[in-house]
């Protein structure tokens, strides 16, 4: 549903007829190869300059990795990967669930995986690829409506995944599971929950990190797709070090330091604010997340006409989760439903690898620490990480009994905000400049940091509405 | 005698009644815990906090701790507890990491007494000093443990777990100093309360969240954790280093623990997701629960047995918002459903078998089965007087093993291997197999295949010529070849059975009888002299001869006026290519074999040697003549069918029902299919047949078995050029392009289908339901490096 990926229409033309003879092409991967030799300098992303030393570091790293090379079944370090190898520890575990989930036996037919993840995500010129060389028939790639019933029974829940996952209850489940001709098993089911949150959070990594699709050498206009609006508005320089505000930023960081010191201090000498105010804080922290919306004039939506085949309510879209005026749905409780006891627990039951993989995955993700902020080292960054995680979850709706919102608003700037909600919400919107705009002083692999950590918190809340409304339906 | 004498001052006075009941609270529950009188038990969840008293019949509401206009997230508790030893002291846990304590001797509607807001993260468990009344110790999410002192503001000591939720903490109950605490990266540490720099020990106890544990009550050593890898264990402590005593392996995540009172070896247990019952187990039997109380609807997330010396009441509370009181005495016992018969083949045929004690002692008084000549190699039998159980289900178990040479299964697949199911005309189906059989020297199931031929064929595959030259008198001489087919397949009771099948069928059953009877004498007559003069060429020699013979008994029996027999042309060459194929010898031996099994049973009168069939088959031609619809033979198939089934050769049973398709299907039960399909699919895996297991699973109509196949969706391939598997990039060889350069062109000359696999032999594994063993059996034989799993789709 969110999607940008423009090559995949080429490759499509390229493929369908190869397809039709029932052998993939050989042709076309030497094309590919030719398309990254003529590409030249033009670096993974569009928001990290190709000279930042890092991503080379980051490619060497990942080079590094030993056994990823068999993980990473195309067999080619794609721009996703590059810029994810800036965290090489995570990045292993990531594909590791990637490729489970795609490539391994399961439950799901691979071509079956491969269109779920069209039917939802960026990548999807190469899912196409893949589709039809797992034997998925070409006929569904003219649309939805060509797949077969239970497939698209599937769209719904995709749709609320993707932009409202409050809104899934166990009707939903109940619909899906219903005994009939299309309907799923709940190991099916699971594996495609599991694939579409996957996918969904992936797109976000994505659009946040501003990777470029793979090959598409020709500089054709659709090469800009992850950041198609208001790129005018970018600064022209890409590099925040040698902007003028270089001071302003580096006292921006400072500020930063001094306020986790004063927080860690205050938490010392517990001056515990007062339950309403808690209560208070976290519905700020809610309703403010509502002003830091990307403004509407880019709101409308635009997506790519190739991918409108495969959504069923094109403008349905993320809408806040407190919106004044209406019903809001009852807060989550993080401790009523914890991934670690309840969620790992359903999923151990139905889909052992992969609950096994993903809870090592969020384990990595929410762990990962250099120790550093900027320029400074041996920082502890858990307060700075977690305030980044719960303020992810909380504009899912999801709170924690046991944290204080007002820390948020001490740690994480306004720019920084708005980032994260673009990115965990409507990711097709997010631009270069406010990428820059946050963190100016920081390190582009300390920025891809926070993506990973919005991804892995935007999957796991995904996942929590999604398993939460499964147990619901079992009881 | 020390235990008694506590028990019964425990009990003395007010020894507890009650019954099995539950009670509506208005909110899930999070956590239960029984005041030390025994009647009265507090329930704690995210908007509930009340007190009850139990009495006889019911539950009481007694009072209402949650006070105040504003929800407090002081009162979100994860946790209470109760004092043991002050009725008046209660703590309870706050998802906001507040620990919060109670005096229910306070005049005033807030019982509240102290806060303690020192955790920063959620507090999972609070626990009282079992004999201490004013020390109170925390653990929490944030990784630290907390001992306060109820007299004063502050925490007295914190004890760091390095940053990993705590998810327990438990004081020993009999060493005055220690306590144990479990975390979420599955360690379990002992502490003693005076040394908070350093825990005493540590280990690692489970893969995952340690969610609880619980000291035994008796025996200072024993530790029992439950964690989220579904796992009971339980801990000797005393040792230098903790060693598991017993492991208890449940089905969903364990999320309490609790000894059972005054039963040294039982604890109860419930889960954290999924499972909604609560599990008393006895540690030594692992496998099967001893008691199992399934009221709650919804996961159960506290229990306490009622009283500390009472082992028969046990209470709970759940997320399905009920309160419940359990009595031993109603719960379930799985041990009394189930089965304690088991049996299994093991990988060089051995059999293993285990049985009720009494069936097997019954057995051995009876004279062993006349057929069987091979003996247990051992005969197990526990002895243990002590153990509980004995009287509920004990098996005996006995192993077989195989004699060696004796057991050989060549033929079976040989048969497998060679016989066509599907694809072809029926007739030509029939034939194969029928030649497959006699080439393997199974005359009567070649036979039958022949006899499965000429039934169900049309007629017009015979020329006409060839019909109207039989003996016409139809179905009177057509029935009796069928019967002493069969009676002397089933033996005599079974011959029997079937001559009254047909019977009904038949008007003049009087008469068939005779022909039947008849027409077997004169069988036996004609092997006899085949036998002796005629051996092994009577096939090509001058059947005529013989036949004629034959037929003239037969027809004296039958309706005269049906025209000259003549020998049917279309016959020779049918046997010409029975001849052709088997030696000498074989034949031989076929003859030496049937009257060796008609020896074996009592009623010879009603056998018809196996070979004198071959010589009858040109007969049976006549058989078209009668212009009977195949459907009048239905049953008898079924009845052969089933006859093959219970010999043991369900191959044949299952290949017929496959080679007829739609012809029998109907007139068998569609269990005793699958079963049939079952059993044949599970041999011939145990051959590591693969290819032909698949096919019979494709070509199956019974939904069940066709699952089999359905359940895995992937087919593995290798290159057929530098033999390395190809994962999923369809049908191009990632290595073997990028080495040749031209992109896969000779892989795409051999592609890499199933034929070109490095091992044809062993070319499909189904990955499917029985996928664990199947998968054991596959390393077993080494096979498993050449068998890509493969796949036939049955949509």
């Amino acid at each position: 549903m969110i999607v940008a990926d423009s090559e995949c229409r080429a490759e499509i033309k390229g493929y369908l007829p190869f397809a039709r003879g029932g052998v993939a092409g050989p042709g076309t991967r030497e094309e590919h190869q030719e398309g990254r030799a003529r590409r030249g300098p033009r670096g993974p992303s569009a928001f990290i300059p190709v000279e930042e030393q890092i991503l080379q570091e980051g490619a060497e790293s990942l080079e590094q990795h030993l056994g990823l090379e068999t993980l990473m079944s195309s067999g080619r370090v794609d721009n996703l990967a590059v810029v994810m190898g800036l965290h090489p520890d995570y990045l292993s575990s990531f594909w590791r669930l990637h490729y489970l989930l795609l490539h391994t036996d399961g439950p799901l037919a691979t071509s079956w995986r491969h269109y779920i993840a069209i039917m939802c995500s960026y990548l999807v010129g190469s899912h196409m690829t893949e589709f039809l060389q797992t034997g998925g028939d070409p006929e569904w790639l003219l649309g939805l409506h060509r797949a077969p019933e239970k497939l698209r029974k599937l769209s719904e829940i995709n749709k609320l995944l993707a932009h409202r996952p409050w809104l899934i209850t166990k009707e939903h489940i109940q619909a899906l599971l219903k005994t009939g001709e299309h309907s799923w098993s709940l190991a099916e089911l699971i594996q495609a929950l599991v694939l579409l949150t996957h996918c969904h959070s992936l797109a976000s990594f994505v659009f946040g990190c501003g990777i470029l699709p793979e090959g598409d050498a020709e500089g054709s206009p659709a090469s800009q797709a992850p950041s198609p609006p208001s790129e005018q508005g970018s600064p022209p320089s890409g590099d925040p070090l040698n902007n003028s505000g270089g001071f302003e930023a580096a006292r921006d960081v400072e500020a930063l330091m001094e306020r986790m010191r004063q927080l860690q201090e205050s938490l010392l000498h517990d001056e515990g604010a007062s339950q309403e105010e808690m209560e208070n804080r976290f519905e700020l922290e809610k309703s403010e997340s509502l002003l830091v919306t990307p403004s509407v004039d880019i709101l409308e939506p635009s997506q790519h006409p190739d991918i409108l085949c495969f959504v069923e309510d094109p403008t349905f879209g993320y809408e806040d989760f407190t919106r004044r005026g209406t019903q809001a749905p009852p807060t989550f409780r993080a401790q009523d439903y914890t991934w670690e006891d309840h969620g790992y627990s359903l999923i151990q039951r139905l889909y052992p690898e992969g609950g096994q993989l993903l809870d090592e995955k969020f384990q990595v993700a929410y762990s990962l620490t250099y120790n550093t902020i900027a320029m400074h080292s041996g920082v502890d960054t858990s307060m700075l990480r977690r305030a980044i995680w719960n303020y992810i979850h909380c504009v899912f709706g999801i709170r924690y009994d046991d944290y204080d919102y007002g820390e948020v608003n001490q740690l994480l700037e306004r720019n920084l905000k708005i980032y994260i909600k673009t990115v965990a919400c409507y990711p097709e919107k997010t631009t270069r400049r406010t990428y820059n705009l946050f963190w100016r002083h920081f390190r582009h692999s300390e920025k891809v940091h926070v993506n990973l950590l919005l991804l892995e918190a935007r999957m796991q809340a995904a996942l929590l509405y999604a398993l939460r409304a499964i147990t619901r339906y079992m009881t | 005698m020390e235990k008694m004498s506590r028990v019964t001052t425990a009990l003395s006075g007010s020894a507890l009644t009650g019954r099995t009941m539950h009670c509506h609270l208005d909110a899930p529950a999070n956590a239960i815990s029984v005041c030390r009188d025994a009647a009265q038990v507090v329930v704690a969840g995210r908007s509930i906090f009340k007190i009850y008293a139990i009495e006889e019949e019911q539950f009481v509401e007694k009072l209402n701790l949650r006070v105040g206009r504003k929800p407090s997230l002081n009162l979100s508790c994860a946790d209470v507890v109760w004092h043991q030893m002050d009725e008046n002291l209660l703590a309870t846990a706050a998802t906001n990491g507040v620990v919060v304590t109670w005096n229910l001797g306070r005049p005033s509607r807030n019982k509240q007494d102290q806060l303690f807001t020192e955790h920063k993260r959620t507090v999972n468990k609070v626990c009282f000093h079992p004999t201490e009344a004013h020390v109170l110790l925390s653990g929490s999410q944030d990784g630290f443990m907390k001992c306060f002192d109820l007299r004063r503001k502050d925490s007295v000591s914190t004890f760091s777990g390095q940053s990993e939720s705590v998810r327990d903490v438990q004081f020993s109950i009999r060493d005055y100093f220690t306590f144990a605490s479990t975390f979420e990266n599955g360690n379990v540490q002992l502490w003693d309360i005076r040394r908070p720099d350093r825990c005493e020990r540590m280990f690692t106890a489970h893969n995952g969240p340690v969610f609880c544990c619980d000291w035994h009550p008796e025996d200072r050593g024993w530790l029992a954790t439950g964690g989220r890898d579904k796992m009971v264990k339980v801990w000797d402590m005393t040792t230098h280093r903790a060693k598991e005593m017993h492991c208890v392996q449940t089905i969903a995540s364990v999320a309490r623990v609790k000894w059972r009172p005054e039963c040294r070896h039982h604890l109860a247990t419930c889960s954290m997701m999924v499972d909604h019952n609560i599990y008393v187990w006895d540690v030594r039997r692992p496998f099967v629960p001893a008691a199992m109380f399934e009221e709650h609807r919804d996961v159960t997330t506290g229990i306490a047995w009622r009283h500390p010396h009472d082992p028969s009441f046990l209470l709970s509370g759940s997320k399905d918002s009920t309160l419940c009181q359990h009595l031993f005495r109603d719960a379930s016992q799985p041990v009394e459903r189930a089965n304690p018969e088991g049996l299994c083949y093991g990988l060089f045929g051995d059999l293993a078998f285990a049985a009720k004690e009494s069936l097997v002692a019954a057995e051995s008084g009876r004279k062993p089965y006349a057929g069987d000549r091979r003996h247990p190699i051992f005969f197990k039998r526990k002895l243990d007087p002590a153990e509980p159980f004995s009287g509920l289900a004990s098996s005996a178990l006995s192993v077989f093993e195989t004699e060696s040479g004796g057991g050989s299964m060549s033929w079976f697949v040989d048969t497998a291997e060679r016989y066509a199911l599907a694809g072809r005309p029926l007739a030509e189906l029939c034939d194969h197999n029928a030649k497959v059989a006699r080439e393997l020297g199974r005359n009567q199931v070649a036979q039958t295949w022949t006899m499965l031929r000429i039934i169900y064929c049309s007629p017009g595959l015979v020329s006409s010529a060839n019909l109207n030259h039989s003996i016409g008198k139809g179905s009177s001489c057509g029935l009796p070849l069928m019967n002493s087919f069969n009676l002397k397949d089933m033996g005599p009771g079974l011959g029997s059975e079937t001559r009254l099948d047909r019977s009904k069928g038949d008007t003049r059953s009087d008469t068939a009888l005779l022909d039947s009877s008849a027409t077997l004498i004169t069988n036996e007559d004609n092997e006899e002299t085949e036998g002796s003069d005629v051996p092994a060429d009577y096939l090509l020699g001058d059947v005529e001869g013989e036949e004629d013979e034959l037929y003239p008994l037969d027809t004296e029996h039958v309706h005269p006026e049906e025209p000259e027999y003549v020998l049917p042309q279309e016959a020779f060459p049918l046997r010409h290519e029975i001849v052709d194929t088997p030696s000498g010898p074989e034949h031989l031996q076929d003859k030496a074999d049937s009257p060796h099994v008609s020896g074996n049973e009592a009623d010879t009168a009603s056998l018809a040697p196996v070979d004198s069939s071959s010589s009858l088959l040109s007969v049976s031609h006549a058989l078209y003549d009668s212009r009977l619809p195949p459907d009048f033979f239905s049953v008898l198939v079924r009845d052969m069918l089933h006859f093959y089934a219970e010999q043991g050769d369900v191959q044949m049973a299952v290949s017929v029902l496959i080679v007829l398709g739609e012809r029998v299907r109907k007139d068998i039960d569609e269990q005793t299919q699958e079963h049939w399909y079952t059993s044949y699919i599970d041999l011939l895996q145990r051959f590591c047949l693969w290819n032909v297991s698949n096919e019979v699973v494709k070509l199956s109509t019974s939904r069940a078995v066709s699952c089999l196949n359905q359940a895995s969706t992937t087919l593995h391939v290798n290159c057929s050029h530098c033999k390395r598997p190809m994962s999923s990039r369809g049908w191009v060889c990632d290595r073997c392009s990028d080495r040749i350069g031209g992109l896969g062109r000779k892989a795409a000359q051999h592609p890499p289908t199933e034929r070109s696999l490095p091992f044809p032999g062993a070319t499909a594994v189904p990955a499917c339901v029985l996928s664990a063993i199947m998968w054991l059996k596959v390393c077993s034989c080494g096979v498993r490096a050449a068998v890509m799993a493969a796949i036939f789709s049955t949509s």
